[in-house]
Formats: structure tokens, sequence, C-alpha cells
């Protein structure tokens, strides 16, 4: 080994412990930057095979009753290459244990061989056989829910018809990787399943014998999507059908793709964060170790060592410490990446998970941070360089410090030296001061922007559930109805309001923008069910007119004031022009309402419901839902209690996860900045604070100019982080989270910022401690002879 | 002001005092005795300059009657206490409200003015005098709003002597106080010393291996390879004024 190389490895083995904090954060990135890529590598390959293996469908349609023999017509559509027609319905199930009706979602599958498309991954048992009519597969993850499995059975209605089936298999099925009910916003497996059952079965219970209402229909290589949903909405119209939308529509493969582009976004801003500050901290390491070793660079430059083979043994010690952190953060990513992974398959469900990192995600990472961290240093490597020999021997000029704002009038006189030192210290070096400060904010900003997640959701839940819906749920009916129904429910046990509610599918056209959703009918006095801006104010709707939400609106690029083009998909297909009355802000969906009286107007229809909101005394709640489970007319239950509960299960427990991931994140990052600031200091002032020991100043006296300092800086951070936080927050929000299927609030508590700076204050102070070692063993006998 | 006693140091008794120090360091496999067993006193009042050579112990000496290190064995006394027996908090006590140290190379805070570096002393020490009133002392009351950086080698030197002198201390300890600096300025810092232990009786011991610097002393005792292996008396102490080297 070349001495040189011997000094650098003794340089580095003497701050292996400030090399350790860089290379921490370094190792932070880079694992940051690794699981983000590696998840978003993984959820894409395996929904890409999974997909392609059980032949998902790539467009989808329904309709409300269509002959079987319509099927040859749409295979005869240019570009389609299968077509799988169905019958799905709903159910009500009554599950043991469980009061209020659980929703079943039938889905037919042929008795006899595979389906064509939108086949099943069988994980127990078999699949229906023909003969057998109460045979059913049920999905996987309502199997687990409810301790089910081959062998036991289940008591439903179908359409109207009290059932005892048999769970003969269990499965999962690529439709249905997000499983979310209707009129729901997570999955909720106790109170949702799907069950596969025999197509004749199925068309027998629902007098759809010969006929179908659904289709899927797989796509030839360079078809195009809108022509072949064109020219199906065509062949379907006469039978109610009602638009059909691409994969990219379909709702479960929607949240998948969701998911994975959030995840790409996100891997671009933290790494980021966590690169920029090692590459500080190796700036700020590198110009000390350059500053103490002046003499020693200009006696290597006598002895004839080039100003590059100076500048690359500087360069090498930076790369050693990247090297470790790249190291540390491959391992760090690649455990994170599966875990992250792992996550997601609690959620999306899928039969296998491919998670096969490739070499791509760590070699970039690699990249990046050795250059992040090679770029910090280089002004401090060319300071190196650019020394003259002759200059570098000689001892630098002492500082140079000014009295600026500290004079001896006003509020100078107040201060004593040590706090003037601290002060005039940090005026001194004000670049560092405020990289240090700029160090410390990134860590509460991290904190912050990972706690924001817990208010927005908190908020999110209490306008959408708690401020807006008044009603205890929501029983959606299987056919739309005359509003004379509405006088049934008000008879039924423990129930004290109820109020009709009508949603129709239409198309909303604009220009050349349009959108397939649903206009809901409400009552202008409705008290249970709000149209509720998220600002916090009741809507009242007008007579006439549409009123959108905001996301619709742009989507649809109108205001209010403009026309809309409103093509019903159902009844008798009207086709009408409305004016945009108002536009409201909500979190969820893209809802648009009118005036009850308007819609069934626009219908040419009599006073019609199909779904009524109820609210109910809860001492009979068992007694209405026992009820409700036989109502012949009732297709789904939604029950906003059990929503919440859901929304919550599903969401908490993961964001605790991630919370707690960057909590440590931040922690290192805190840890890492001021350590290494405390070090530099400790280095910087060894002689000082010694001489002040000397002169009577206790350790604790001299700890107070040192760490006072830092105290400082770390306090000034706390704001500053807040800010960051607070704008970082906003970035992602507004960046990966405002999708056509939720809007997240950027909403932050008090409190949030509150713990996110008490965290880092622990970490400052846990870092500041072990400097605060060093200062008790400071050799004051040498301080005395030895020159600067 | 203190009046000076013009009596003879060996009739007075000596506050600080050492018995049989010796000190040991291990450097590696190396063992280097440092001290082989020095008795010492130093009495009221009296200007002690400590000579020898590098490694005689001179500076051992000093940083153990200054509370700085601990013999390897052996007793040091201020006063009737055991300065040897005492704690950490005792020793840093000790050092704040009864020994003053200069250092060769000044040892200042840059980031504080001279006034500023004579107060860090005197805010902390137990009957300090004001800062502005040492620095008249070292002939620097009017240099007292310059920061280090705007002063010479000289006058960074007076004013560590201010810092030291400030608390009033029983005991002056200055380890080469001249070393990094030209005759003329040395001599300047030498009055300066000079004059603090005339007018407000400390005690001084002053290292140097300048043996003109002894003219200048009470007695001056001579070390060599851990031991005191002279003592001499100056019958009359010769002002730093009238030395040249």
């Amino acid at each position: 080994m070349r001495t040189l190389n011997r000094k650098l490895v003794r340089d580095l083995w003497r701050m292996r412990f400030q090399a350790l904090a860089i290379a921490l954060v370094v190792a932070s990135g880079v694992g940051l930057l690794i699981m983000s890529l590696s998840s978003v590598e993984a959820l894409e390959e395996t929904a890409a095979a999974y997909y392609e293996r059980y032949r998902f469908g790539e467009v989808f349609a329904t309709v409300k009753r269509a002959p079987q023999r319509l099927s040859g017509r749409i295979a005869d559509i240019p570009g389609v290459q299968a077509v799988e027609t169905r019958i799905v319905k709903l159910a009500t199930l009554d599950m043991p244990g469980l009061a209020e009706p659980v929703i079943g979602r039938l889905v037919s599958i042929p008795e006899r061989g595979p389906p064509a498309l939108n086949r099943l991954s069988l994980r127990a048992g078999r699949t229906v056989v023909a003969g057998r009519p109460d045979e059913v597969v049920v999905s996987e993850p309502f199997a687990e829910a409810h301790g089910l499995g081959p062998g036991d059975s289940i008591g439903a209605i179908l359409n109207g018809h009290r059932r005892t089936l048999d769970i003969v298999g269990v499965a999962l099925s690529p439709e249905y990787v997000y499983a979310i009910a209707p009129g729901a916003w997570t999955p909720d497996d106790k109170r949702y399943g799907i069950l596969w059952m025999g197509r004749e079965a199925l068309a027998a219970a629902f007098d759809l014998d010969g006929a179908f209402n659904d289709v899927s229909l797989s796509l030839q290589r360079g078809a195009t999507v809108e022509d072949v949903i064109e020219r199906l909405d065509d062949l379907l119209a006469p039978y109610g059908g009602t638009g059909a939308f691409s994969r990219a529509d379909q709702i479960s493969n929607w949240y998948v793709t969701n998911e994975i582009e959030q995840q790409r976004n996100m891997s671009a801003v933290l790494p980021t964060i966590f690169l920029a500050v090692a590459a500080t901290l190796a700036n700020m390491l590198l110009a000390r170790i350059i500053a103490i070793e002046r003499d020693e660079i200009g006696l290597l430059k006598v002895f004839g060592y080039s100003d590059l083979e100076i500048g690359w043994h500087y360069t090498k010690l930076v790369l050693a410490i990247a090297g470790l952190g790249v190291v540390l953060g491959w391992a760090l990513g690649a455990w994170l990446g599966r875990v992250n992974t792992e996550i997601y398959a609690e959620f999306y469900r899928f039969p296998f998970l491919f998670y096969r990192p490739g070499a791509g995600a760590f070699v970039l990472a690699a990249l990046l941070s050795v250059g992040a961290t090679l770029f910090g240093s280089l002004t401090a490597v060319r300071q190196a360089v650019i020394l003259p020999p002759a200059e570098a021997m000689r001892p630098p000029a002492p500082p140079m410090y000014r009295r600026g704002g500290f004079s001896m009038a006003g509020l100078g006189g107040w201060l004593d030296q040590p706090t003037r030192m601290v002060l005039r210290q940090i005026l001194r070096w004000p670049i560092r001061s405020l990289l240090t400060t700029a160090g410390i904010g990134m860590a509460i900003a991290v904190l912050v922007v990972a706690m924001q997640w817990i208010d927005a959701i908190e908020h999110m839940v209490n306008v959408y559930f708690r401020q807006a819906q008044h009603q205890d749920m929501t029983v959606a009916l299987a056919e739309t109805q005359s509003s004379v129904v509405l006088r049934g429910f008000e008879a039924l046990p423990g129930v004290l309001a109820v109020e009709p509610m009508r949603a129709v599918s239409v198309r909303f056209v604009h220009g050349h923008r349009t959108h397939r959703g649903s206009v809901q009918g409400v009552m202008p006095e409705a008290r249970l069910s709000l149209v509720y801006d998220a600002a916090g104010a009741i809507l009242e709707v007008p007579l006439a007119g549409l009123v959108l939400s905001t996301s619709l609106a742009k989507k649809l690029s109108v205001e209010p004031g403009e026309m809309v083009t409103v093509k019903v998909l159902e009844g008798r297909r009207p086709e009408r022009t409305v004016p945009v009355a108002a536009v409201f802000e909500t979190y969820i969906g893209t809802p648009a309402y009118m005036h009850m009286a308007a819609l069934n107007r626009m219908m040419r229809e009599r006073p019609a419901v199909n779904a009524v909101h109820l609210l109910a005394d809860d001492v009979h709640r068992d007694e209405l839902f026992a009820t409700l489970k036989d109502l012949p007319n009732v297709a789904t239950v939604m029950v906003v209690d059990a929503a919440i509960d859901a929304f919550y299960e599903t969401l908490a427990e993961t964001i605790m996860i991630y919370v707690s991931f960057f909590a440590a994140f931040s922690c290192t990052l805190a840890f890492g900045v001021v350590y290494n600031s405390a070090r530099i200091a400790l280095s910087e002032r060894a002689r000082e604070l010694g001489t002040l020991r000397i002169l009577g100043f206790t350790r604790f006296e001299i700890s107070y100019i040192l760490l006072g300092e830092l105290g400082l800086l770390t306090i000034a951070a706390l704001p500053v982080g807040c800010l960051v936080g607070y704008g970082l927050a906003w970035t992602i929000v507004t960046t990966s989270f405002d999708t056509e299927l939720y809007r997240v609030p950027l909403v932050i508590e008090t409190s949030t910022y509150g713990i996110a700076m008490l965290i880092v204050l622990a970490a400052a102070v846990v870092s500041a401690a072990f400097v605060r070692r060093r200062l008790d063993r400071l050799d004051l006998v040498a301080v005395l002879k030895t020159r600067e | 002001m203190l009046a000076r006693e013009q009596s003879l140091p060996s009739e007075r008794e000596a506050p600080i005092r050492g018995r049989a120090l010796t000190k040991l360091y291990r450097v590696g496999e190396i063992e280097v005795r440092a001290l082989r067993g020095v008795d010492v006193d130093l009495f009221a009042a009296e200007l002690v300059v400590l000579l020898g050579p590098s490694g005689s112990g001179k500076s051992t000496l000093l940083n153990i009657l200054g509370g700085l290190d601990a013999p390897t064995s052996g007793h040091a006394y201020f006063r009737d206490q055991e300065i040897t027996a005492f704690n950490q908090s005792q020793l840093t006590r000790y050092r704040r409200d009864h020994v003053g140290f200069v250092f060769q190379f000044y040892n200042l805070m840059p980031s504080l003015t001279a006034e500023e570096n004579v107060s860090l002393v005197t805010e902390i020490a137990a009957r300090a005098m004001p800062a502005a009133d040492a620095l008249d002392l070292v002939g620097l009351g009017d240099r007292r709003a310059h920061f280090p950086a705007q002063l010479s080698g000289g006058e960074q030197q007076r004013v560590a002597i201010a810092r030291a002198i400030a608390k009033q201390p029983d005991l002056l300890l200055c380890d080469e106080p001249t070393g990094a600096l030209d005759s003329k300025t040395g001599i300047l810092v030498l009055e300066a010393i000079e004059r603090i232990n005339r007018e407000l009786g400390t005690t001084t011991v002053l290292i140097t291996h300048n043996a003109i610097i002894a003219d200048m002393a009470d007695r001056v005792l001579a070390l060599a390879d851990g031991r005191i292996v002279d003592v001499r008396e100056n019958a009359s102490r010769r002002s730093a004024r009238d030395l040249s080297w």
C-alpha cells in the first residue's frame, strides 16, 4: 500500500464516527431511492405478469340485459380478440357474527372449462361444476376475513330468494386486485366479497337465461381502444348499456397504476433531500480536514506530489465515505423494498409477487449518491489543489471577527462573554451556520411530510364521513323504484329519518372533453347526506342546473354559468344541455348533483329513487339489519361507521409503518448534521476550549460555548424546518395526490409540527451528548504548548 | 494595592508547596520520568524563575502546581489544602479563583475583543478587578476594543497577562511567556509581569530557558533531568527594562 493510502486509511479510522454519520445519511437516500424504484418495478412486473397469465380483459361494459347472440356481433368488432360475456349481480350475504348485511358480488364463470378472460387463480379447493347450482368460489381476502374455506357454506339472498351457498374453492382474480364495494373508497374484506358462481346457476337465479349483463373484451395487437369502445357502445345501447370503458378506467387496475405512479413521484423528492445534505456534510468535513492538514499538503507538494495527486487523495476520502453509504444503502434499500412491496401485497392481492430488484435501481442510486457527495466536496478539494506549497506551510491568518450587531451598546451589553463567542462564531461562518440550520431543518421537514398523512386522513374522514354524511347507512336498491318506496323504509324498525337519493349513469360532454359518471339527485332540504364543500359550507342545490365537484369541473374544463351536455345512459337515454350552477370542493371522487325534481324532469319520469339514506336508532340496529337482509329489493347497505373503520384499517397501519421509517431517517439526518457540525467545531476550537478549562471554566461552561452554538442553530432550524416541511408536503400533495379518485388535502396540525420538532431536538441532544463526552477528555496540558 | 513585604522569602510562610513530586509518563513503550522527587516552596509575593533545558520537568512542575496535571506520587498543597487530593470540580474551582495562566502562544479567544477576553475570566472569578483596570495595568487601556487579529504578538501576550491577573490570583504561572516574541516586545511583556508582581503582590512563577530573564527573579530554581539542581536567590532583582538579549 502506498504511504498516502495508508494515511487515508488512518484518517478515515480517526474520524470513523463522522464518516459513519455521513455514510448513514447517504445510505438513507440510497435506501429510499432503491425502495421506491424497486417497489415500482415489482408492482409493475407483478401486475403485468398477473394480467397476462390470467387474461385480464382490456375493455369492460355492463348492460341491463343483452341476448347471448349479441356476443357474436361483439366478437366481429374489428380489433377484438376474445369476448367473455358474464352475469354479474350483487347479493346480500348473511355472515354469522356480523349484524349488518354483507355485500357479495356474484360473478359468473363457465361450468365447463376456464373463462376466455379474467381467469381465476385458484388458491384452494376447486372450481364449480355443472349441475350443482349452489357451489361458489370465494375471493381469498373475503375468505380470510371470515375464516372460510372449501366445505363451508354461507347464506345469501339472491334475487329475493334465500339460498345456502357451498364454498368449493378460494381464488384471486386480476379483476379484483383491489376489491372495492360499490360506493366505497377503501377495501373492506369483511363486508364485501367476490363470489364466483356457475353461469347456468346464476342465470337461473336472476332470470337471465340466454342473456348476459356484463362483457369483457381483449384486443388484438394494434387495435384502437377508443374505436372498439365506440362500436361496443353502439351494440349495447339498445340493451341498457351504460358505456364501455378501458382497462385504464377499471377500478382495481386504476388503483394499482395510481399507486405505482405515486411511488414513482415520491422517488424523486425524498432521496434528493438526503443526498443534498450528504453532499453538504461531505464538504464541511473535507474542508475541515484540509484546513487541519494545510502544512502536510504543503509538505507533500514540496516533496513533489502533483496538485492532481493531492486532489485525488482527498477525493478518495469522499469516495470511501460515499462508498460505505452506498453499500449500507443497498442493503437498506433491498430490505425496505421488500417490506414496502409486502405492504402493498396486503392491499393489492396478487397470487404471486415478483420482487426481483434489478441492478438498475442499485446502480442508479450508487451513481447519484457518489455523484452528489463528489459534487459537494468539489470546493473543498479545490482548496487543497490550489494551495501554493509555501503558503500552505504558513499557519492560516487568524480568523477576523467583527463586532457586528453585538456592540457594547444596546442588547450586547447584557450578553456574557461565552454567549458573545457563540454569536460571533455563527456570524463569522454564516454559510456554514446556514447549511447546518438547513440540514437540521430538513430533518424536521421530512418528519412533517411523513406525519401530515395522519392529519390529512383524519381531516378527510372528518369532512367526508362525519360532516357531509349524517346518515347511519345508505341502502342501495337493486332497481330504480317509485318514491312511494320511501314510506316502506320509514316503517322499518328503528328508522328515524329517510332521505331519497337517485343516481343516474351519464356521460358529461363539454367540447372535446367527456367524463363517464353519474348525476345524483338530491332533495334541496336534505339533512342527512349533504352537498358539502370541503371548505365547510353546505351547498343548496338550485332548482335548475348542475352542481359539480371542482375535480369534475376541472376535468371537463367548465366554470359556473357554462353549459354541459348530459347524455343519460339509462332509461329513455335523454340528452340535455344543462348549465353549471355551482362548483364545490370534495376530497373523494368526482360527484355531480342535481335537484331531485330537475333530475326527474330530465329523465322524463315520475319521482323515483335508487338509494335511501337512513338515520336509525342504535337500539334497534340489529333488528333493522335483519329486516334489511330479507328485503328483496335491497342491493347493498353501506354503514357509515363501518366505512370509517375500513378507511382507517386500510390506511392507519400502513401510514404508521411509513411514519416510523421516516422518523428513523429524520433522526439519522439530524444526527448526521449535528454530530458532524459539533465534531468539526470541536476540532477547530479544542485549543480555545482547553484554554478556557485552564482559566477555570467548568466542563459545563465550555460545553455551553461549543454546543450553545449548535443549540442556537437547531432552534433557528425549527421554524425553517416547519416551513420547508409545509412546502414539501404541498409539492407532494399537489403533484402526486391530486387524482380523479381522491385529492389529499394539505392539512398539517400544530401538534405535527410540535412532534417533528421534538423528535429532531431529541436527536440533536443525543448527538450533542456524544460530543460532550469528548469535551470531558480535552488534553489541557497539550493546549499550553501547541500552536494552532 | 498591597505593599510589598521586604522580608526574605525563607522567613515567610509558603502558601504553595510541593513534596516529593514525581511524574512518570508512558509514551508507548518508553517511560519518561519528568519529575524525580521534587520538593518546592513558593512564598507569598515572590517572583520565581524556573530555568532549565527542554525536558527538564519545568512545565510538568508548573502544571501540577496549577492544578492541570496530577503527579504520579507526592503531594502539592495550596495553603492548608492538598491540591493533589482535589477532584475535577475542585481543581476547576482552584484554577478559577486562585491561579492565573499565561501561555507561550497567548491562547486568546479570536472571537472576543481584548476587553472581552479579560471579562471572560472576571465574569466567573470570585474577586476580580474590572477588566478595564487589568488592561490599564498592562498598558493596553487604549486597545481594549480590538480583536486579537488586530493586535501585535506582544499586545496579545499582554492581553493574556491582563486576563490572567484580572481575577487577582494568588499564583501567576507563566510558561515561556516571551518564547514567541522578539526581545523588545518580550521585555514589554516582562515589564507587565513584573508590575503585577510588585503592585499586586502575586506569587509569580515564570518558566524560561533564557538565563538573562532569571535576573529579574527573587529566586531562580534550576531544573535538570526531573530534579531541582540549584536554587539561587538574587540579592537584588534587575528591572525587566534593564534586560536585553
